[in-house]
């Protein structure tokens, strides 16, 4: 399978970047690592007439300590977040689900700003930074701008960012080296997951975030809510499907995707 | 457009559409054949390559994403005619039934016993997820890199 033809065109900066894809119009699309991008364009579900590669951007990766958070820059490979010694201190939790990220080849190539520009839903990194409450730097023409994680994930791989913006940074809680859990159910090794499960502490509270139970990554609130009224595991788990939009595919129905959320809650909510 | 790479550490420069992806560029442009081509959409591991010693799948990567870089194929493993360790490992301990795999197998497995010199069978399994045997013969696979990474650890001692 080979994409639909294009321009190809390569940034040497975030300010090149951003500068060519207004120059380009709404048909360009920014290229990063190319594992979610280029499956869309070998099947023509995605046919941009030009393609800015910002892959090569060196000063966008990064993980560096922000004080009160973590900065990572938007083009830093999983394999460099499984791997980095200060989010193993300082934000474990990310550094443990970069590593689970399909499989070594992927990780290889893919990017954070890539798994979070593009708005899977069944992606596993952008429920961890729903449950966070994660801030993204977004840079435009006319500067940079902060969204937080929440309100970043519109729809069905559908973002906040302009078609003129590039994601820049992504900024984490200090939650420290532990005091999380990660479940993600599939058939086959390195699937996307048919439900994923983060569960995670965050200053005094306990987050939950959802992969593949919307059109979005979610936060499991009534799970969150029952904890912190007191509520046991078992219990709370049980409220994992509350408010989510389970989609339906040859994987699972809507309504085992939703027994799965509270399998598997539980068992993250047992691991913290 | 012009791309140009090194591969198996010989110069390459053809003149390819934007579209073109690695493994087209390394089978058609550069005739290396070793570099299968299977699913075709990232999740067999046949075309796996190393891009700048790291394992990638080279259906999921534009040649002009590699312009510049230096990329080994299974053809760019043996020295001197003597096979790679994981290659010999291959041989002796019967990893492989059909072959189809094989050239992404190894590729793999060569980044993984560069990454984790000393892995586990644990190591090994998870380590090779994103290659796939229709043969089923993972034990095998398995046996083969364990007893090259020994290999290889012996030799660098």
């Amino acid at each position: 399978m080979i994409p639909a033809a294009f321009e190809y065109v390569r940034a040497g900066s975030a300010d090149e970047a951003v500068a060519l894809i207004a120059e380009h119009g709404e048909d360009a699309k920014f290229l990063a690592g190319g594992m979610s991008l280029l499956p869309l364009m070998k099947l023509r579900l995605s046919t941009p007439s030009v393609v800015v590669d910002v892959g090569r951007v060196r000063d966008l990766s990064y993980v560096r300590d922000g004080g009160d958070h973590v900065a990572i820059g938007a083009l830093t490979r999983h394999r460099d977040l499984e791997t980095n010694d200060m989010l193993a201190g300082e934000c474990g939790v990310v550094r443990a689900v970069a590593g689970q990220v399909g499989d070594n080849q992927v990780r290889h190539r893919g990017t954070i700003g890539g798994s979070v520009a593009h708005g899977d839903p069944a992606s596993d990194l952008p429920a961890v930074l729903v449950a966070l409450d994660a801030t993204f730097v977004v840079t435009g023409p006319s500067g940079a701008r902060h969204v937080a994680a929440g309100d970043f994930f519109q729809g069905f791989l559908e973002t906040a960012l302009e078609p003129d913006e590039l994601l820049t940074e992504i900024r984490v809680p200090k939650t420290g080296a532990s005091g999380f859990g990660f479940e993600k159910f599939n058939r086959r090794a390195q699937d996307y997951a048919i439900v994923g499960v983060v569960a995670t502490r965050v200053g005094g509270g306990t987050r939950v975030g959802l992969v593949n139970m919307g059109q979005t990554p979610l936060r499991a609130r009534a799970v969150e809510h029952a904890l912190a009224q007191g509520a046991s595991v078992g219990d709370a788990a049980r409220e994992a499907a509350v408010g989510t939009d389970p989609p339906a595919d040859l994987n699972a129905s809507p309504e085992f995707r939703a027994h799965l959320a509270q399998v598997l809650v539980r068992r993250a909510l047992e691991a913290l | 457009m012009k791309v140009m790479m090194t591969v198996n550490e010989a110069a390459q420069d053809h003149d390819v559409e934007p579209r073109t992806l690695l493994v087209q560029y390394l089978r058609e442009a550069c005739g290396l054949t070793g570099t299968k081509v299977g699913c075709d959409t990232s999740s067999c591991g046949a075309c796996t390559v190393l891009v700048d010693g790291e394992s990638v799948k080279s259906c999921t990567m534009l040649a002009a994403q590699a312009d510049g870089v230096s990329v080994t194929t299974i053809e760019g493993l043996a020295r001197g005619g003597e096979w790679h360790p994981v290659q010999t490992a291959f041989h002796e301990h019967h990893g492989l039934q059909c072959g189809y795999c094989t050239a992404g197998m190894v590729m793999a497995a060569v980044s993984l016993i560069d990454e984790i010199p000393n892995p586990s069978e644990r190591d090994v399994r998870l380590g090779l997820e994103g290659n796939l045997c229709r043969c089923t013969g993972y034990h095998n696979i398995v046996k083969s890199v364990l007893a090259a990474a020994e290999q290889m650890r012996g030799t660098k001692q």
